[in-house]
């Protein structure tokens, strides 16, 4: 039987258990639609093919599979680009199918043709042009073995219009990835002689923290890293990208570090003489001046990407692979063998952490005009810490991060490396989509939720009740933090008034609209608009020139912190 | 760390676009390829590419576990610090005039390279060599009429043990 490049696409998107799909129709994808008419996998169609990517990404997170995004060529495919982009430094596994100009135009500048590969080339984990309807049903298969395995990352595949519409015999079709020369893949098992060597650093240790990053999260290992800090009783830390992955509400848990992080975690990274990463890659707004990031440590550095030891940070031990296995034999290993730090040996590091938690807790003025990080609080109270959060880029991000306390792994979406503005709201109905049964709410800055506003057609269309909480303060708000800090105070651009009407806008898009323009309305505004049924877009009036402190200045050791606007750290 | 100049194999895929990835990891990271040279090994489905460029060995072990992560990468292999034999092929274009061509013609007959080609006024020489001989073989050539010349990349294969392929 004859199928069409169309079909087997499907078929291949079938074998990998893909029931949604996030995306876009334009010329070159018409046969493409034209078979997903007919298929039972669900189409989520968004309003720009930006919010396709990151909602793509958004479902990635929360749900664990691989996100699938379907755009069609030229601009299309170029509107993804930011969305890939972002995907490729969060290691998110996403696919992106993007239509293509017919083989023969290819090169000639055809009408919405882009050279796509190219343009994705650095940020992509691979990219390919299927060139030949026999390659199609393979290809598609590689692409999503090499997006969740390893190190997961965005692959893109690009298919010219004349191969969804070559038919082939359904018996020519090759299904099977063909990977077994990828380097990557024998380098994933790990030595227990590394284990060994770390255990015993760890029983030698005075003073050990454990930081841990997005790699426990995307290895899905947050149980045994749970069991591991608590077995050994070792303060945990964790950078915007591992939120979620050990609970906040446990005692160990000392906050999120680096630039906007607490003044106990800093403190912490600082003194402690052994320091354990697990999936972290040492960002530069985690560790500050590098010469002075933990000048007192050893560092045991655990990541599956080989790229990543070392690079820079110097690990006395290291063990490369994936998390879970490997903490998974650290686990069972400290639980037959009884192993343990020696009895209070850390006793005064853990009460040195604690007088500083007292020393500097997370704090704010909270007199005057509504505060952002009340608002945050309150939204945190109101749904219990259950919900799951996504943010957009700024103080919006470093405020949820801050006062939105995370126990449950998947529950805090934001983007980390690239720091893309108008990726939570599409990442948001992603999330809601992965996840129907939870509460999904966006924590936003007026700046950044018009950057992608159009997907509240989409939210609606689909009745993805996702909540909006804007945090209004008519600046942006970061970029006016700093030009407050190191530019004289001279905002340059960084004043966006108070347009538009969120309320009018959410309505005209068939959404509720509410506003709190004083702190008393703030804990009625949320939970009236978190028990709507439906898409909620919440506009809070707050403190127009507010900071995110605590602030490490850029290239400062993460110990010359400013608590304040008045007050520097002792 | 010294910056010196690094000779690094890379078996790859031979796919298009395998290139372009490369060169656009070596980009990405700052570094310049200095010469390159591409081509089948006995497994023609898989190609040896031999970049040399300028750094530090810290910058480069860095390159090389970038470069280590791509999905048509096969191996990675370092061979500045390997005993290998290398070899650069240069052709020159010179122009022979009565004034030089006795000159010229003893030069040649000393060094035994090839003259691949004639005219009446021009001949195309090869010169095989490694990376010294074919710099003190353009000096000298430059002072006797050199016109031109094009000149390839390094090619450079381990000494001690068999090459594996794939």
């Amino acid at each position: 039987m004859n199928v069409t490049g169309a079909q087997v696409l499907f078929r291949a998107l079938k074998q990998e258990n893909v029931d949604t799909i996030f995306g876009f129709p334009g010329g070159a994808v018409l046969d493409i639609f034209d078979e997903l008419f007919r298929s039972d996998i669900r189409h989520i169609l968004v309003r720009h093919e930006q919010g396709a990517i990151h909602a793509a990404d958004g479902y990635a997170r929360v749900s664990g599979k691989v996100g699938v995004c379907l755009v069609t060529s030229g601009p299309g495919a170029t509107n993804t680009v930011t969305g890939i982009a972002n995907a490729f430094m969060d290691s998110i596994p996403v696919v992106v199918f993007t239509g293509q100009v017919p083989t023969p135009m290819i090169g000639g500048d055809a009408f919405q043709e882009v050279d796509i590969t190219g343009i994705t080339r650095p940020c992509t984990k691979h990219n390919v042009l299927v060139r030949r309807i026999e390659d199609l049903g393979r290809t598609v298969r590689e692409a999503f073995y090499i997006a969740r395995s390893g190190r997961p990352g965005p692959v893109l595949v690009d298919i010219p219009k004349d191969v969804t519409r070559a038919v082939i015999e359904e018996k020519d079709i090759s299904w099977q990835p063909n990977i077994s020369n990828n380097n990557n893949n024998g380098k994933y098992a790990f030595t227990p002689e590394a284990c060994m060597k770390a255990l015993d650093m760890i029983r030698k240790a005075e003073r050990p923290l454990i930081i841990s990053g997005g790699g426990v999260l995307l290895g899905k290992a947050s149980e045994e890293f749970r069991t591991f800090a608590k077995k050994l009783h070792i303060p945990v830390t964790s950078t915007l990208m591992g939120l979620g992955g050990f609970p906040a509400t446990d005692p160990l848990w000392l906050g999120m570090p680096g630039m906007h992080g607490t003044y106990y975690a800093n403190m912490a990274i600082s003194h402690c003489d052994l320091l354990i990463a697990i999936g972290v890659r040492f960002d530069d707004r985690v560790t500050s001046k590098l010469d002075a990031f933990a000048p007192h440590a050893k560092v045991i550095h655990i990541d599956i990407d080989p790229a990543s030891i070392d690079k820079f940070v110097k690990a006395k031990a290291s063990i490369v692979g994936d998390c879970k296995p490997i903490l998974n034999f650290l686990n069972q290993y400290v639980s037959e063998k009884g192993f343990t730090i020696p009895e209070g040996q850390t006793r005064e590091w853990l009460k040195q952490i604690d007088l500083w938690k007292e020393h500097a807790p997370l704090t704010y003025c909270r007199t005057g005009k509504t505060k952002p990080q009340h608002v945050v609080e309150t939204l945190y109270r109101l749904t219990n810490g259950q919900a799951i959060i996504t943010t957009e880029v700024g103080q919006n991000q470093m405020w949820a991060a801050q006062f939105y306390h995370f126990d449950y792994p998947n529950s805090f979406v934001s983007s980390g490396g690239l720091g893309t503005m108008g990726f939570g709201f599409p990442a948001a109905i992603g999330a809601q989509v992965a996840r129907p049964d939870k509460l999904v709410v966006d924590i936003a800055g007026d700046g950044s939720i018009q950057m992608n506003i159009q997907e509240l057609a989409t939210a609606v269309n689909y009745n993805l009740p996702v909540k909006v909480v804007i945090l209004n303060n008519g600046y942006l708000g970061m970029v006016r933090q700093w030009q407050e800090l190191f530019y004289g105070k001279r905002y340059s651009h960084s004043d966006i008034a108070n347009v538009p009407d969120f309320v009018k806008l959410a309505e005209a898009y068939g959404a509720v609209g509410l506003r709190a323009t004083h702190p008393e309305e703030v804990e009625s505004t949320l939970q009236q608009g978190l028990n709507e049924p439906g898409v909620v877009v919440m506009d809070f009036h707050v403190e127009p020139e507010e900071g995110v402190y605590p602030m490490v200045r850029p290239g400062a050791p993460l110990t010359e912190m400013v608590l304040s606007k008045e007050e520097k750290a002792a | 760390m010294t910056v010196r100049e690094n000779t690094i194999s890379i078996l790859v895929n031979n796919k298009p676009d395998v290139l372009a990835r490369i060169a656009g990891t070596f980009s990405g990271r700052g570094f310049n390829i200095e010469s390159i040279s591409a081509n089948i090994t006995r497994n023609p489905e898989i190609t040896n590419i031999i970049i040399t460029t300028i750094g530090d060995q810290e910058t480069v072990i860095k390159l090389e576990k970038q470069l280590n992560k791509l999905v048509d990468v096969l191996e990675v292999r370092d061979l500045t610090d390997v005993s290998s034999a290398q070899r650069e092929m240069i052709l020159v274009r010179m122009k022979v005039t009565a004034s030089n061509r006795d000159r010229f013609t003893q030069i040649v007959d000393i060094h035994s390279w090839k003259i691949v080609s004639t005219d009446a006024d021009y001949c195309i020489l090869e010169v095989t060599g490694d990376r010294q001989e074919i710099e003190d073989s353009l000096s000298l050539l430059e002072t006797i009429g050199m016109e031109d010349f094009v000149r390839t990349g390094i090619v450079a294969l381990k000494r001690c043990s068999p090459q594996q392929i794939g």
